[in-house]
């Protein structure tokens, strides 16, 4: 039912499919534009917003660096506190961990809580696989779910559709799944929300097995928290008899007072409001309240792989915002799909490389999708340089094929650039023939039309400058510097 | 105080203009500055698209042609934020694979590079350059300047007190327009659609002139600008800055003068 990022092509491929799907152009730039004015009023707002991302960044990082004392001191709250712990060192563990625990229950079916991890992992097609059906009860997750579509945004993974899509799909879809739409669905956003809810209750009220991931784990008392807005969430949380959370190593926070900042940060960056309507919390089992069977599963999945690069571990600070999605130039146009993964934009470039290393022509084409236009840095509310990452994962591509036995053209292109920067006379030596060449051209025109060959990249929709004549040095050598110049005709 | 011009392998090759401009203007504000001939490129392309080991040389020709300056100004904010924030990551690597193990130091010892408008602004003073420019002008602030850099209000501070400038905003300004060095070639679609919006944000204005502090964003807006026959003129701002009754901009851009 749903899709698969599985055999992606490279960004630039799935890109220019993307761009130039104008429906898709329309709803990313009204979606992106509407959160990104929400984010910048509510940020606009906290005075010391700068300060608050410092701490929230500081916060991560003291938690990183002895991740291992704080996931011990989780394990430990969190098994006082009547939980079940599961380590789980990549996705296949998870699942089978999971998979288990429904199959103890002998269940056909688990509510889910919108969770980043459980899509990165694919829960619910190896749940599927089992038999299990995993019902995402997060109203733009229950969209992408009935549409068997893929998640395109962090936050908001049905951003690609707008309401009348939406629309079709609840009156094609619901009803083979559960509760029909009713006959007089509108496209009103209400109507649509109100359809949404009356096709969620009964899964609900019904499940006896729910399945989430947590926005942060607290160390010393043994408390995951689940930020949300819809409500969704909170019912999960708490009506079923068995919870099953699969919590990144990253998510770790040592103590209770650490959640103050990120707590902060969080919403104003992800939603653009100053609080989320819902913020649940929960320390192992309540005896009569509550499910009384909790699961935790910690999941590293490539992040122990992250934490050892010293400039791409910043990453692993990231909380999942999204504000460098809202922001970016290039996902604005192009949406998430193309990048091919449940992390999308600009986290998603630095991400994918991060945990699953490079070397796959897929995720080694995610770095170079950025302008390098430093919109996301600015943005990131724990102050990710994602720029600099960016050109840390690109000198790891570069370097990943330094032992090829045939260069790539741009390799031997870049060795060429190598040897002319090199030595100031060597250049001007070259651009006294990229002259010749701007005095044969300049007789006739100013600008370069469409060009043959690997220029055609640049000249297929720009055109370019003739090379002038005379470069800057060799200007300044006969002049000196203008001061003996003597006007040219 | 000694001040070097770093053009830029750019505006060396394409846009040697600007950098005549640049003389000029600073000539004007007492300033002369020397260019050395050991200059090529800040190394920025090679960093940028990943190839550490070979912006090793392009480093090394940077602090070897500007040591024993006591500033460096350069019309790029682009150029200037990769010596500022690049040549470190460099020099680690050139230490790392022993290609160039005294670059570090080197590039510690560099003296500051400052953009053009900063240079303006900040070591000379000024904001009123004493240049004449009649004509309805939109200004984009590129991405590095902006955000990499910080010269705020420093361009427009310069712009506004140009006379006969005529300047108009520019809707969504803060936006990239796509160019992003091989990002244009690499992503030439992505980075089409992203500078179609500028160009068309560009139009809405009726600006005449479109100026930046960097061509080679304006070579990718101006590219497009040209395509679409639209009229629209891009410049670089030292042009602008540099141009008097006595002596106004030239009519089309490239050659120095």
């Amino acid at each position: 039912m749903s899709g698969t990022f599985v055999g992606m092509p490279k960004f630039p491929t799935a890109a220019r499919e993307a761009l130039a799907d104008t429906q898709l152009r329309h709803n990313l730039a009204h979606a992106t534009g509407t959160i990104r004015a929400k984010r910048a009023a509510v940020v606009g707002e906290v005075e010391n917003w700068e300060d608050v991302r410092l701490a929230g960044a500081a916060v991560k990082d003291r938690a990183l660096r002895s991740l291992e004392e704080n996931l011990v001191r989780l394990e430990e709250s969190l098994t006082a506190r009547g939980a079940i712990v599961h380590w789980a060192r990549d996705a296949a563990e998870a699942n089978a961990i999971v998979t288990a625990v429904a199959q103890r229950h002998a269940v056909d079916e688990v509510v889910k809580v919108k969770s980043m991890v459980t899509q990165e992992i694919g829960l619910n097609e190896a749940l599927a696989e089992a038999g299990i059906a995993a019902w995402e009860t997060d109203l733009a997750e229950l969209i992408v779910q009935l549409g068997g579509d893929l998640p395109s945004h962090i936050l908001v993974p049905a951003i690609h559709r707008n309401r009348a899509e939406v629309r079709e799909i609840f009156l094609r879809e619901m009803a083979g799944v559960g509760r029909p739409a009713p006959d007089d669905l509108t496209d009103e956003p209400a109507v649509l929300a109100g359809a949404a809810r009356e096709h969620l209750r009964e899964k609900f009220l019904r499940a006896k097995v729910a399945v989430s991931g947590a926005n942060f784990a607290v160390a010393d008392t043994g408390t995951l928290v689940v930020v949300e807005s819809e409500g969704n969430g909170r019912m999960c949380l708490t009506l079923p008899e068995v919870l099953v959370s699969v919590v990144g190593i990253e998510k770790v926070v040592p103590t209770w007072d650490e959640l103050d900042p990120l707590l902060r940060l969080l919403p104003r960056s992800s939603t653009g409001e100053r609080m989320n309507p819902y913020t649940s919390t929960w320390s192992g089992v309540t005896p009569g309240d509550g499910p009384q069977e909790v699961h935790v599963v910690l999941l590293d999945n490539g992040r122990t792989r992250a934490l050892a690069d010293e400039v791409g571990r910043q990453a692993l600070r990231c909380i999942r915002c999204s504000a460098c999605l809202n922001v970016c130039p290039v996902y604005e146009r192009t949406g998430g799909h193309s990048y091919g993964s449940v992390y999308p934009g600009p986290i998603g470039a630095i991400l994918n490389p991060l945990l699953k290393g490079t070397g796959d022509p897929q995720t080694d084409s995610l770095p170079y999708a950025s302008t390098l236009c430093g919109a996301c840095f600015e943005a990131c509310p724990v102050r990710i340089d994602i720029p600099e990452v960016l050109v840390h994962l690109r000198s790891k591509v570069v370097d990943g094929h330094r032992d090829d036995r045939l260069p790539k053209p741009e390799a031997a292109a870049f060795r060429g650039a190598a040897w002319a920067f090199g030595d100031g006379g060597r250049l001007g030596r070259l651009e006294r023939l990229s002259g010749l060449a701007g005095k044969v051209l300049g007789r006739r025109r100013t600008t370069l039309g469409r060009l043959p060959g690997p220029g055609a990249a640049w000249t297929d929709a720009r055109d370019m400058p003739v090379p002038p004549a005379e470069s800057f040095r060799a200007w300044w050598e006969r002049t000196d510097g203008g001061r003996k110049e003597t006007p040219r005709g | 105080m000694r001040v070097a011009l770093m053009v830029t392998c750019v505006n060396d090759a394409m846009f040697p203009g600007t950098g005549a401009a640049v003389v000029r203007l600073l000539r004007r504000l007492g300033v002369e500055v020397d260019f050395p001939q050991a200059q090529t490129c800040c190394g920025q392309p090679m960093v940028n698209t990943g190839y550490l080991d070979e912006a090793v040389p392009a480093v090394r020709s940077f602090v070897d042609a500007f040591s024993g300056y006591d500033a460096v100004v350069t019309p790029s904010g682009s150029c200037a934020g990769s010596a500022r924030h690049q040549h470190g990551l460099v020099a680690k690597r050139a230490a790392d694979n022993g290609s160039d193990p005294g670059l570090a130091r080197a590039v510690a010892e560099a003296p500051p590079t400052y953009e053009l408008t900063e240079f303006l602004v900040d070591v000379l003073g000024v904001t009123d350059v004493g240049a004449y420019f009649p004509h309805k002008v939109t200004y984009h602030p590129t991405c590095h300047s902006l955000r990499m850099l910080g010269v705020g209000d420093r361009p427009r501070r310069l712009l506004e007190s140009v006379r006969g400038l005529r300047l108009v905003e520019l809707p969504g300004a803060d936006q990239c327009c796509g160019f992003g060095g091989t990002f244009a070639l690499k992503n030439a679609d992505t980075s089409v659609a992203m500078g179609s919006d500028k160009v068309r944000h560009v139009r809405e204005t009726g600006a005449e002139v479109l100026v930046a502090g960097d061509n080679s964003c304006l070579m990718h807006i101006g590219g497009l600008l040209d395509r679409q026959r639209s009229g629209v003129r891009v410049m670089h701002l030292a042009e602008i800055l540099a141009a008097t009754e006595d002596e106004p901009a030239p009519a089309s851009r490239g050659a120095a003068r």
